[in-house]
């Protein structure tokens, strides 16, 4: 059997980097979220924020190291398995990737320590000092990574010369015209990751009548939030589109399932798209819709697969169906944070066991919903590296053999088994312990908080006295 | 434009991110090699508390070794890395494995708190072996056809650099005992007065077979030696004088000075290897001119880092200030 070292590869991108992806959305809306509480502890010294805060630094070490260690791996990725891309791009890529290190890593990394390990030891500014820095350096993180992923799809500011890129204007190559949407589509998805967590987690403690406090005013905060951000990005999502549309056409007719240029094309709600065939099966429509919202007038021209060379097309379905998968999501996102925040206008939240039920079940699904996003995009990139430019093929590492890419692509798969069920065993194991009671500063702490990583280590084999087990 | 050598500014520039990744993660991966042997869980304790609030920024360091590749030396990113494929993925599962038992290890019921101080122990040495090697294949060189790399998945792992790689396994663990000895007290510091001789005397057997296998794995080398011994037998000297400072702080039981002498062995071995390959990124036919990107991205990249390195080397210095003195199992961080 030949191995093909190019689908291996791809394959291999696509798992360490989706593995990767779901930890910072979470990280940088719960960074985000733990300043906040600092910040709101600071100022009122009320302690059911401290609490909340020491709760969420819990969890937050546990997600952020898997980040840390799954990040390590992108970094050598490209040029492990793509050395042509790496090599041909270097001159953007490098220093762009370069400045993320410096600029983003070593602030989170460093204030990281200062963050779990310091409270006792530096003022309590200081404290919150560290709590911003972490939350700012992740935002820097997902502007510099973001900035190369979209040049990908909308390269700018480089000429090509003689198989290299080499860079005529850096403001253009890093403010490349899909970053922006990019940008605020991805901040926007990382708040509301944190936000259905924080949401969920809370939601969970008041069905089971356990931490009412904390937890009340934890799902005020997130709800209120949620109702904002999640209206927000259907309003970002659909500018995202529109500027997709503008640059990249046919991943646009990938995601609407469109074959045939039309005038007036319809918005597709289920479709089976056949390939071979250049058409769909089982339609259901609605007439007109989608030049509606890509061209913003009823019979607007959208362009169809078929205007594109059969070797210059994305997969179809991946794509379509991603799409409805995020869009779909986005919907359920919006009416459930409106429903919820419309029950803690009147007052009723806490006496609403349905939706607190749902908020429970909806934590998986915005990394989910960030997952189809990223398919969306990155799929329906393909065939190409850099849009237009250079061709996934052309990128591959040539000393890389079919057994060599498969060889890692079983280990990374073993590896990151053993990591995730083992991290998403202790967060288990945190969320069942919950914040300690307000009076727990006794025993627990001078019991348990002599170690290292007592950030995380909450009592998990033997309860404790201090522990919150109502 | 030719005024400055944007390029030589560069090598500056990386060979010193090399060698505070080298320094800095080079104890904490000591720490690791070190910890199955440690006399008792405090100990353990003990010592993975010293490491904690560090580790991940000491390891931001690799990260912009790589990144800093890409962006100054593409060449070398795009020939070492598929040329070292196994190697990198193993490196890389090593690291995966250490960082995560910093988290789990204290989480971990008490009956299954030993797979993770597995994982810590084997992830440290398995990347300090992958480092080792790589250093190893660097002096061996790689087989290139222009720009690309063309030799074989396994050709990076010959005796010598097994070698190098044990090498570096030795080195980092006298790195870490020398830290122990810096960070702790009572039968933890006893138990590591007690080995570091061991570890030093290990390093410098290393130090004297890789010296002599050197020249004989590189050509390049070889001529670079004989052709300037009237000045290079400096180095061999210098790193027996710090061996036996080292020695002798040990037997005097000074904390700090191990540690000291440890890192100024390192930084010995470093110039060593520098002064030896110096100028060739990749062996035996690229240069570090041949391997550099545009000079615009390098002068790029110049101005953000001038800037920002010292800033970073500021905070971190003030969070191993914060967290500076001897740590206690008893005492917590939180
Ligand atoms: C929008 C956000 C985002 C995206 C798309 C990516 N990352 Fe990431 N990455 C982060 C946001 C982030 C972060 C929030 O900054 C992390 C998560 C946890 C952490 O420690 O920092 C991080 C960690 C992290 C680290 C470890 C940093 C450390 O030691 O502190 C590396 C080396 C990378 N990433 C590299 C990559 C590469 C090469 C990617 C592209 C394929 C990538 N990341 C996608
Ligand atoms: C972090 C969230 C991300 C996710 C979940 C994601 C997902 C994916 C997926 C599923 C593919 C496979 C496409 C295919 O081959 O059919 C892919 C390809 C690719 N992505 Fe992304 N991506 C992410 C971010 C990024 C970023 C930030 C970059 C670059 C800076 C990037 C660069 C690439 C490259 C170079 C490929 C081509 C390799 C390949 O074809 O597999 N991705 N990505
Ligand atoms: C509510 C309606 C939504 C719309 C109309 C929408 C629209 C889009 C579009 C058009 C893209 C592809 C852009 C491209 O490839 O160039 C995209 C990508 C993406 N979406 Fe959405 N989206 C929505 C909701 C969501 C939600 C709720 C999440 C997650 C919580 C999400 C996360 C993502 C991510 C992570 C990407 C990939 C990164 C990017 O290109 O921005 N989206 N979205």
């Amino acid at each position: 059997m030949e191995l093909d070292p190019l689908l291996l590869s791809r394959i291999q991108f696509a798992f360490v980097v989706s593995f990767h992806a779901i930890f910072p959305v979470f990280t940088i809306g719960l960074a985000a979220y733990i300043a906040v509480l600092e910040a709101l502890y600071f100022r009122s010294n009320d302690p059911v924020y401290e609490k909340l805060s020491k709760f969420w630094i819990k969890v937050f070490a546990v997600v952020f190291g898997m980040g840390v260690v799954s990040g390590i791996v992108m970094a050598f990725q490209f040029g492990t398995n793509w050395s042509n891309f790496s090599f041909a791009a270097a001159n953007f890529l490098g220093p762009v990737l370069s400045y993320e290190v410096v600029t983003a890593f070593f602030l989170e990394a460093t204030f990281l320590g200062v963050l779990l390990f310091g409270r006792d030891k530096v003022p309590r500014g200081v404290h919150l000092f560290a709590a911003c820095m972490v939350a700012v350096g992740t935002f820097i993180s997902s502007f510099w990574i973001l900035s190369a992923n979209s040049w990908l799809h909308t390269p700018a500011g480089v000429e090509l010369r003689d198989g290299l890129f080499h860079v005529t204007s850096w403001a253009q190559a890093i403010f490349n015209p899909s970053l922006p949407y990019r940008f605020a589509h991805m901040a926007l998805a990382s708040f509301i990751t944190g936000g259905f967590v924080v949401a969920g987690v809370s939601a969970l403690y008041l069905l089971q009548g356990r931490n009412r406090n904390t937890s009340l005013r934890a799902l005020k905060m997130s709800i209120i939030m949620l109702a904002v951000a999640t209206p927000l990005q259907l309003v970002v999502g659909d500018l995202h589109g529109l500027n997709t549309f503008e640059h990249q056409p046919a991943k646009v007719a990938a995601m609407e399932g469109l074959w045939e240029t039309t005038e007036g094309a319809p918005l597709l709600l289920f479709a089976i798209p056949d390939s071979a065939a250049e058409t769909n099966h089982l339609e259901i429509a609605i007439p007109n819709l989608a030049s509606l919202i890509l061209t913003h007038s009823l019979d607007g021209e959208v362009i169809g697969l078929t205007d594109f060379a059969p070797e210059d097309r994305p997969p179809v379905g991946v794509v379509f169906w991603s799409f409805r998968l995020m869009v779909g999501l986005g919907m359920i996102f919006i009416a459930i944070s409106l429903l919820a925040a419309f029950q803690l206008w009147r007052g009723k939240l806490e006496q609403s066991p349905l939706i607190l039920r749902a908020l429970t079940w909806m934590i998986p699904l915005p990394f989910i919903a960030v997952l189809a996003g990223w398919f969306v995009t990155d799929i329906g990139r393909q065939p190409w590296m850099v849009y237009g430019l250079m061709r996934t093929s052309e990128a591959l590492t040539p000393s890389l053999s079919g057994w060599m890419a498969l060889t890692s692509l079983i280990g990374y798969i073993l590896v990151y088994a053993v990591v995730f069920g083992a991290g998403l065993y202790y967060l288990r194991r945190i969320v069942a312990a919950g914040p300690d009671p307000l009076t727990a500063r006794g025993p627990e702490s001078s019991a348990r908080a002599k170690r290292p990583w007592s950030a995380v280590s909450q009592p998990l084999d033997e309860p404790s006295p201090g522990t919150a087990r109502s | 434009m030719e005024l400055i050598d944007l390029t030589l500014i560069w090598i500056g520039i990386i060979g010193l991110g090399v060698f505070m990744y080298v320094l800095m993660d080079g104890f904490d991966l000591g720490v690791g090699i070190l910890f199955p042997f440690a006399p008792d869980d405090r100990s353990r304790d003990a010592m993975m508390n010293s490491v904690a609030p560090v580790w991940d920024g000491n390891e931001t360091w690799l990260i912009l070794g790589g990144a800093g590749l890409l962006a100054a030396f593409p060449l070398v990113y795009a020939v070492f890395l598929p040329a070292l494929y196994l190697g990198v993925f193993l490196l890389l599962a090593g690291l995966i494995f250490r960082g995560i038992a910093f988290e789990f290890r204290f989480k971990a019921p008490a009956g299954s708190r030993h797979w993770w101080d597995r994982s810590f122990n084997i992830g440290s040495t398995v990347a300090a072996f992958a480092q080792g090697a790589v250093v190893g294949a660097y002096i061996q060189g790689f087989e290139t056809e222009g720009f690309v790399y063309v030799g074989g998945a396994l050709d990076w792992l010959t005796p010598f650099t097994v070698m190098t790689g044990l090498g570096v396994v030795a080195g980092y663990a006298l790195l870490g005992v020398t830290w122990t000895i810096l960070k702790t007290e009572g039968t933890t510091r006893d138990w590591a007065y007690r080995l570091a001789p061991w570890l030093l005397a290990a390093v410098m057997g290393f130090f004297v077979i890789v010296s002599l296998w050197t020249p004989m794995a590189s050509e390049h080398v070889r001529g670079r030696w004989f052709d300037n011994i009237t000045a290079l037998w400096i180095f061999p000297v210098l790193t027996v004088i710090t061996a036996a400072a080292v020695w002798r702080w040990l037997r005097r039981r000074v904390d700090a000075l191990p540690f000291v002498g440890s890192m100024a062995l390192f930084a010995l071995f470093y110039m060593g290897l520098l002064i030896s390959m110096w100028p060739y990124a990749v062996p035996p036919d690229h240069t570090f001119w041949d391997a550099a990107s545009d000079p615009g991205s390098q002068l790029f990249l110049l101005l953000g880092v001038l800037f920002l390195i010292p800033i970073i080397l500021g905070y971190t210095a003030w969070t191993y200030w914060v967290f500076r003195g001897k740590v206690q199992a008893d005492v917590g961080y939180h």
